[in-house]
């Protein structure tokens, strides 16, 4: 069955702080395999302009995938996970994720739609410090295969 | 290792990249993402639902693709904007090679501010991995 059009547009509670710290962005860096001075070395990211070690531009996964596991997991969308493929993924920066940051991400809804029998699911995640400052969004599609055919 | 917003022009090319993968980056990048699927990371759960070997990511592949352009431009916080549609997994054999990412880009229009659009092209084994994959990033 197709997922209910009244999700459209809900929004879900605020994310628990997420504190960045300069290990975890280093972790993160020698996962994807990428050297790059700025992701591990304090002069460095400040030699480019950054205040602290910067993540990578993908890093926000990490912070987007905690925010929409709660439309993945809304019992009452009732979306099937063991049939969910990845199917787009967006950033936009407002600036880098930097050591130090304390981010929460805030989870909207924002389209539901059906193509060739699949569900296709599209969230954004507005990820901001505790203090307010925007720092990405990220809009991710999901898709869950076959599962619109009724 | 910088590039100027003057010195590029709607097609010019980047250096086409080539990025190895192997099990062990996925066992990696699994714990560092959060991301357990054990379609990652176990085969004999990969081929039960279908598929020809475990997979990379697509955060893993959409992580080296940008490399195409951070390298590039030098300072990896000047990416703005970045999105990918995933087309093809990217299939990651348990053998002492793996599989191998390349990725290709051009300049595909100059904007405001000093920002350049790249258009993307990644692919494995012969096949797109990436589709509508496109940056914006700001040059000096």
């Amino acid at each position: 069955m197709p997922l209910d059009q009244s999700f459209v547009g809900r929004k879900y509670p605020p994310t628990p702080p997420y504190e960045v710290s300069r290990e975890k962005i280093r972790e993160f860096a020698d996962a994807i395999g990428d050297p790059h001075p700025a992701y591990r070395d304090v002069e460095a990211a400040r030699a480019l302009g950054h205040p602290d070690v910067i993540a990578p531009p993908t890093f926000g996964i990490v912070l987007s995938m905690r925010a929409s596991a709660q439309v993945v997991g809304d019992p009452d969308l009732g979306l099937d996970y063991s049939k969910v493929v990845h199917g787009e993924q967006r950033f936009v920066a407002t600036r880098p994720v930097r050591a130090g940051d304390r981010l929460t991400a805030t989870v909207t809804v924002e389209s539901i739609r059906v193509a060739a029998g699949n569900d296709l699911i599209t969230t954004r995640g507005d990820v901001a410090t505790v203090d307010g400052e925007p720092v990405f969004t990220a809009y991710a599609t999901l898709v869950a295969r076959g599962t619109a055919r009724s | 290792m910088t590039v100027g917003y003057d010195d590029v022009e709607v097609g010019t090319v980047l250096p086409t990249r080539t990025f190895p993968v192997q099990r062990v980056n996925l066992v990696m990048y699994a714990g560092a993402s959060g991301d357990f699927n054990p379609i990652h990371w176990n085969e004999r759960f990969a081929t039960a639902v279908g598929l020809p070997n475990v997979i990379a990511h697509g955060m893993f592949t959409m992580a080296q693709a940008a490399r195409l352009i951070t390298d590039w431009t030098g300072d990896p916080g000047s990416m703005e904007d970045y999105g990918v549609r995933f087309t093809r997994p990217v299939v990651v054999p348990d053998d002492d090679t793996g599989a191998v990412i390349e990725v290709t880009g051009k300049v595909g229009e100059k904007l405001e501010g000093n920002r350049v659009r790249v258009d993307i092209s990644a692919s494995s084994d012969g096949q797109t991995v990436l589709a509508r994959a496109r940056a914006i990033v700001r040059l000096s």
